[in-house]
């Protein structure tokens, strides 16, 4: 029962075909019928089904095997159901030797058809949770991850095809949450470089001199603490790509280290003398305008424009809001396997509420209002009852502070920090602002505390 | 005013053991907090019954519903005492148009008699009421629900259907509040009430 798992069922008689797919429905899949087996194949072609429920004889065209065959030519792992009310041996025998998962008898039980449905798309979602987290072990997602009907990020999909196997700079702009190590990885591992590694760098959650260590590597004893010669990220992207995140953070002197690099493909790790030669391609992000910060004089303009090569501006969620229940149901489907919870689907009143909402921490707030609705909700449905931490947000709706008795400075702070992340939906930028602290300093702060972004 | 969709159709389709329609429109008004007007008894089409299945189709006795549902009726529910079926399966308790406005439920299955036990009218009750607002669920865009004791869960055989609750879960009552009220835009104080679990 998954309304996302789509079932064909290919039968000559409108009323065997169209009363099977009904009682499917009914069980919440999403159902396609073929009245031959050209119509199938076709059908076949533009889509992958979990199950196809094929009857056997199908006069004046195709029969259900030669149907069955040619979908295995596409799709080799189908679940092929042959439907026949000819019980014989023989045409079992064949059914199941050119590969039918199942060959059932009509009329059959509804429970023998509901258990073999149900033990199918078990099987589907073990396989589709298994590719998810191949997927999550390895980071390698490609651009078919990122999801969306907005004709702006379409043109942003066709960029990233054209572009993954260059080796031009690429500077992402977009605000906190849209998706932006995401592009950068499609870039990635669509291209030459797939097989290389891809290193991300925060440049924000670091200060200046950590961050100059962590890129570039350190000689033993160049500075206190430096007992060992250690690789920075430039060498360990080597081949591939390096993406540094929140690059209008960096200092003027980082700023002038990065251009070097750029410029001449090597560099000198901290403390040391030996110059590095490496290939890496550079894929840059910020979700500040970095052209101001040129105007005002806080960014090297030669820097932008090295780094500008490529542009890549992903609009925020707000802009492309048709992508909300596309996205809503991706998450749900995601966090069901993570979370362990068989949530399906979301009511029509939840989705107004995600649609009217203005998501100034995009995509990653939308990621953590489902998950935290599906982490209380009792149910396989959120509601727009599971919502309503969102209409609060809204309406601008202020809860009291109650000062709780023998807490510590410390464990305030703490949970200040932590209500502001929640309340900003993970936009590190808005909370710093709102804390009144810059972004390194909360940075720091989440990190002591360890709290959950 | 009175709306234009205002009522819930209940019609005996051939006939019914007496008392078993009343009995069932009111569950159905106290469920769905709207006015149930009982039609007048339905003839099944000659075409619906399948001699040699000794059943009656549901498919042909829906598309025969749906020409007779009256105009200012929300939805449509046909109790048949016929066994029904669909070309695929051995039987079926009962059918609806998900997200429609037909459904129809048999009570052959669903009387103690068919499993050679003797009659009880209270479990029959019981049985009847779970089907109807199964089937009805449907017509308001209910799927099958995994919770077991929520009317809207799948059952395949008697064990199952008993097993069953008859209050929806919180998380169908919803959908359905939702649905009804799209389908009954006259007043939220006569919505069916949530349930909590």
């Amino acid at each position: 029962m998954n309304i996302h798992w789509e079932i064909l069922v290919v039968d000559d008689e409108e009323v065997m075909r169209e009363s099977l797919a009904a009682w499917l429905r009914e069980d919440g899949y999403g159902v396609d019928t073929a009245a031959a087996g050209r119509e199938a194949i076709e059908k076949a072609g533009a889509k992958d089904y979990a199950i196809y429920f094929i009857d056997l004889k199908m006069p004046g065209g195709l029969d259900g095997i030669e149907t069955m065959m040619e979908i295995r030519k596409k799709h080799a792992d189908a679940p092929i159901i042959i439907i026949t009310a000819y019980a014989t041996v023989d045409t079992a025998i064949t059914a199941m030797k050119e590969g039918a998962q199942e060959y059932i008898v009509k009329p059959c039980n509804p429970e023998e058809i509901s258990l073999l449905v149900s033990r199918i798309i078990k099987v589907k979602n073990l396989q589709r949770e298994n590719t998810i987290l191949r997927k999550k072990l390895t980071g390698q997602y490609s651009f078919n991850d990122i999801i969306s009907k907005n004709s702006k990020m379409h043109e942003i999909f066709q960029l990233v095809r054209e572009i993954s196997s260059l080796r031009s700079t690429v500077l992402i702009e977009g605000e906190s949450g849209t998706g932006k190590e995401l592009v950068a990885r499609a870039i990635h591992y669509s291209g030459d470089r797939a097989e290389q590694p891809f290193v991300g760098v925060s440049c924000a959650a670091l200060a200046e001199t950590l961050l100059e260590s962590e890129l570039f590597g350190h000689e033993k004893g160049s500075f206190t603490g430096a007992g060992a010669q250690k690789k920075g990220k430039f060498e360990m992207a080597d081949g591939g790509t390096i993406f540094l995140d929140e690059i209008g953070d960096i200092s003027g002197k980082l700023q002038m280290d990065l251009l070097r690099i750029l410029q001449e493909r090597s560099f000198y790790r901290v403390g040391g003398s030996e110059e590095i030669k490496v290939d890496v391609r550079v894929i840059a992000a910020t979700n500040t305008n970095l052209r101001e910060a040129v105007s005002s004089g806080k960014f090297r303009e030669d820097l932008f424009y090295r780094l500008n090569v490529i542009n890549i501006q992903i609009p925020p969620l707000r802009e492309r809001r048709e992508d909300v229940p596309l996205l809503a149901h991706e998450f749900i489907e995601r966090l069901s396997h993570e979370l362990g919870k068989s949530v399906e689907n979301l009511t029509e009143g939840a989705l107004k509420i995600l649609l009217d909402y203005n998501w100034p921490g995009n995509v990653r707030e939308l990621e953590n209002a489902i998950e935290r609705a599906m982490v209380t909700c009792r149910t396989h449905v959120l509601t727009d009852e599971d919502f309503t931490f969102l209409t609060h947000t809204n309406n601008g709706e202020k809860k009291k502070w109650i000062l709780p008795g023998n807490i510590s400075l410390q464990e305030m702070e703490k949970q200040v920090i932590a209500a502001t992340i929640q309340r900003t939906g993970g936009n590190i930028k808005e909370a710093a602002e709102a804390l009144g602290i810059d972004r390194s300093t909360l940075y720091e702060k989440i990190k002591k505390y360890d709290i959950p972004r | 005013m009175t709306p234009a969709t205002s009522y819930i159709a209940l019609v005996p389709v051939g006939q019914v053991e007496e008392g078993i329609v009343a009995e069932l429109s009111t569950m159905l008004s106290q469920e769905f907090r709207v006015d149930v007007q009982t039609m007048a008894t339905l003839n099944e089409p000659e075409e619906a019954y399948d001699h040699q299945r000794n059943q009656s189709s549901s498919t042909v006795l829906l598309r025969d519903l749906v020409r007779r549902i009256p105009e200012n009726a929300m939805r449509m529910l046909a109790v048949t005492e016929k066994d029904l079926f669909i070309p695929m399966l051995s039987f079926i308790y009962g059918q609806a148009q998900l997200g429609g406005t037909v459904s129809l439920v048999s009570l052959a299955r669903l009387r103690q008699e068919f499993y050679t036990l003797p009659p009880n009218r209270l479990v029959l009750m019981g049985r009847l009421k779970k089907e109807a607002f199964h089937e009805l669920g449907h017509t308001f865009g209910l799927v099958h629900c995994l919770e077991r004791s929520c009317p809207m869960s799948l059952a395949t055989n008697i064990r199952q259907l008993d097993l069953k609750g008859s209050e929806f879960c919180r998380a169908c009552s919803s959908i359905l509040r939702e649905s009804f009220n799209a389908v009954y835009r006259h007043s939220t104080e006569q919505l069916p009430t949530e349930k909590r679990q």
